[in-house]
C-alpha cells in the first residue's frame, strides 16, 4: 500500500506558491543523466515531472525516470499519455507506479506520433485524456479497474491533468478543464503561458466555474533563451501560442544578452501569473536548461525551501536502498513490461 | 507492407511515400482518421434525430435484422455508406453524433471522445492534418449555434472496441448503447457501463 507522503500534496495545500519543473529523461542508458538534471532542483521545486516520451520521441520511460528522480531525492510526477498504451497497459503502469512509491501522476492524451521520431508508429489512443483521469480516479477512490475488478490495495497518487488555455476553442477551454475536474483531476499543469492577458481571462472562466476550489492550477512557464529556440517553439510545439511581444523583446537586445532577457521575461511572467487569483503555482519547462531553473525562480522571487537543504534531503543509506530496488525493478520489468 | 519493397499508393502517384495524408477521398477509411466537417447543417440533423428515436417499430426492426446475419450485414453496409458519406463515419458502432453537434469525434486522428486536444492550431487547424479544421472545433461551433453547448460537458465513457463494424442504429434501438456518456454532476460519476455494447456478431 502506498500512502506515500507527497511533498507536492502538502505544497499544494499550503498557502505558498507551488513550483514543479519538467525534467526530460535521457535518450540513452545512463541513469546518472537523470540525477544530474534533478539534483540542482532539490529544494527549489516540490516535484519534478518525468515525461512519457515527450513530443512522441523515444526516451527513458516515465516510470524509470521517476524512480531515478526519487532516488536523487526529488519527488516525481509521472506523466502518462494515451499515445502508446491501451487501457490494459495504462492501468498496469499506473498500479505499478503506486507500488514503486511514485506519489503523483499527470495524465494526458499525448502528442500524436506524427510529431515524433517514429512517425511510422501505430498511434494507440484507446482512452483519451479525460477518460484516463477518470480511470485513475476510479482505481484510487473506488479501488476498481475499468473491468470492475477490485484493486487490493488501491493506489493513492495525486492525480494531475493538463490543459492548454490558448488553443481554440478558447471559450471552451475552462469548461474542458471542468470535465477533467469532474473526472477526478486534483491539479492541472497548463501549456506554456506567454500571453498573460489570455491566461488571465481563462483563469476568470476557471473561477466562474469554481474549478480552482477543486483542482489546483499550476501555470506552465519557461524561458526562451535564443531566437532559434523561439522559432523552434513557435513552429514545432503543437498548440503553443507565443505573442509577437516576446520576439520583439528578444530581438531588441544585443545577441549576447538574449538568453538573459529570456530569463528576465520568464521571471516577470511568473510574478504576473502568481498575482492572478486562483493560481496555486507554476510548472517550469526548460528542456536542456534544467540546471538554470533555480536562477529563473530566484529572479522571480521564489526562494529555495529552507527546510530542504542538500545533504538533509536524502540520507545516503535510504538512497542506496532505493538504488538497489530501482536497479532490480529495471532489470526485471524493463524488457517485457514496457516495450515501446 | 515492408519498407523498401513497394512504394506506397501516394508514392506511385508521384507524391511522398509516407506522409500524414493517406488515401484520397475525404471519407476514405485509411491509416489515421481525418477530421470531417459534415455538409448538412446541424439544425437539420437535430430535427431528423427524433425520427430515429427508439420505438416499438424500430425495436422490432432491430430484432428482425439481428435474426439473420445476411439482413444485418446489408443493413450495416447501408448505414456505413450513408454515414460515411455525410460524417466520415468509421463504424465504431457506438454513435455519439447527437451530442457532438453531428461532427464525428472518431474522425479526430486521436479519436478523442471528450473534446479537443491541446494541439489545435491558433487558426483552428488540426495538429495532425493542418489543412483541415479540428473536428472538435466544428462540433463546438455546431453545438453552440443550436443551443446544445451543454452536450459537450457530458463525460464520454471509453468505447467498447468490440463494437467496430456494428450498426450503431441497431445498438441504439435495442438500448445496447445506453450509457455511452454520463453527466459530470455529482462527486463521482461512474466510468463503468451497466452492460457492454455487445460482442461481435
Amino acid at each position: 500500500m502506498t500512502s506515500a507522503p507527497s511533498s507536492l500534496r502538502s505544497s499544494l495545500e499550503s498557502a505558498r506558491a507551488t513550483v514543479t519543473a519538467e525534467v526530460g529523461p535521457p535518450r540513452g542508458a545512463d541513469p546518472a543523466a537523470v540525477r544530474r538534471k534533478v539534483e540542482p532542483l532539490r529544494g527549489w521545486v516540490a516535484a519534478v515531472n518525468i515525461p512519457d516520451g515527450q513530443s512522441a520521441h523515444v526516451r527513458m520511460s516515465n516510470w524509470a525516470g521517476s524512480l531515478l528522480a526519487l532516488d536523487a531525492g526529488v519527488e516525481p510526477v509521472m506523466q502518462v499519455t494515451c499515445r502508446d498504451r491501451n487501457r490494459i497497459a495504462l492501468q498496469s503502469d499506473l498500479m505499478s507506479a503506486a507500488a514503486l512509491g511514485i506519489p503523483n501522476v499527470v495524465l494526458m492524451t499525448g502528442d500524436h506520433p506524427r510529431f515524433g521520431d517514429h512517425p511510422d508508429a501505430k498511434p494507440v489512443f484507446d482512452l483519451d485524456g479525460v477518460q484516463l483521469v477518470w480511470t485513475a480516479r476510479t482505481m484510487r477512490d473506488e479501488g476498481r479497474l475499468l473491468s470492475g475488478r477490485q484493486l487490493d490495495p488501491p493506489p493513492s497518487w495525486l492525480i494531475g491533468a493538463v490543459e492548454n488555455p490558448f488553443a481554440p476553442p478558447v471559450r471552451f477551454r475552462a469548461a474542458r478543464l471542468g470535465k477533467k475536474v469532474a473526472a477526478g483531476a486534483d491539479f492541472v499543469q497548463t501549456q506554456f503561458v506567454f500571453d498573460v492577458p489570455v491566461f488571465t481571462r481563462w483563469m476568470a472562466d476557471v473561477r466562474d466555474l469554481g474549478l480552482q476550489q477543486r483542482c489546483k492550477i499550476l501555470a506552465g512557464v519557461g524561458p526562451v533563451r535564443s531566437l532559434r529556440a523561439l522559432e523552434f517553439m513557435s513552429n514545432n510545439i503543437p498548440g503553443l501560442w507565443i505573442p509577437d511581444e516576446i520576439g520583439r523583446r528578444l530581438r531588441g537586445v544585443p545577441a549576447d544578452r538574449v538568453a538573459d532577457e529570456g530569463l528576465a521575461m520568464c521571471a516577470e511572467i511568473i510574478q504576473q501569473i502568481l498575482r492572478i487569483p486562483g493560481v496555486s503555482g507554476v510548472h517550469v519547462m526548460a528542456p536542456g536548461f534544467e540546471h538554470g531553473i533555480p536562477e529563473v525562480l530566484a529572479r522571480a522571487g521564489l526562494a529555495r525551501a529552507a527546510t530542504d537543504r542538500p545533504g538533509q534531503a536524502e540520507p545516503a543509506t535510504a538512497g542506496a536502498a532505493r538504488s538497489a530496488r530501482a536497479a532490480g525493478t529495471a532489470g526485471t520489468g524493463g524488457g517485457s513490461g514496457h516495450a515501446h | 507492407m515492408t519498407v523498401g519493397q513497394r512504394p506506397g499508393r501516394a508514392a506511385r502517384r508521384g507524391g511522398k511515400a509516407v506522409t500524414g495524408r493517406p488515401g484520397r477521398g475525404a471519407r476514405s477509411i485509411a491509416a489515421w482518421p481525418r477530421p470531417v466537417r459534415p455538409r448538412p447543417p446541424a439544425w437539420l440533423l437535430y430535427r431528423i434525430q427524433p425520427l430515429l428515436a427508439p420505438n416499438t417499430f424500430y425495436r422490432r426492426l432491430a430484432g428482425w435484422l439481428e435474426g439473420s446475419r445476411g439482413r444485418y450485414r446489408i443493413f450495416a453496409a447501408a448505414e456505413k455508406t450513408v454515414k460515411n458519406e455525410i460524417f466520415g463515419c468509421r463504424m465504431c458502432g457506438q454513435c455519439t453524433l447527437p451530442v457532438t453537434g453531428y461532427a464525428c469525434p472518431m474522425t479526430c486522428p486521436k479519436q478523442l471522445r471528450n473534446g479537443p486536444c491541446g494541439g489545435v492550431g491558433s487558426d483552428g487547424s488540426c495538429e495532425v492534418y493542418p489543412d483541415r479544421r479540428c473536428v472538435w472545433l466544428v462540433a463546438c461551433e455546431r453545438a453552440e449555434d443550436n443551443g446544445r453547448i451543454a452536450d459537450l460537458q457530458l463525460l464520454q465513457r471509453p468505447i467498447d472496441h468490440r463494437g467496430w463494424g456494428q450498426s450503431s442504429w441497431v445498438n441504439y434501438w435495442t438500448g445496447r448503447d445506453d450509457g455511452l456518456w454520463t453527466t459530470g454532476d455529482g462527486p463521482a460519476p461512474a466510468i463503468g457501463r451497466r452492460a457492454p455494447v455487445a460482442g461481435p456478431r
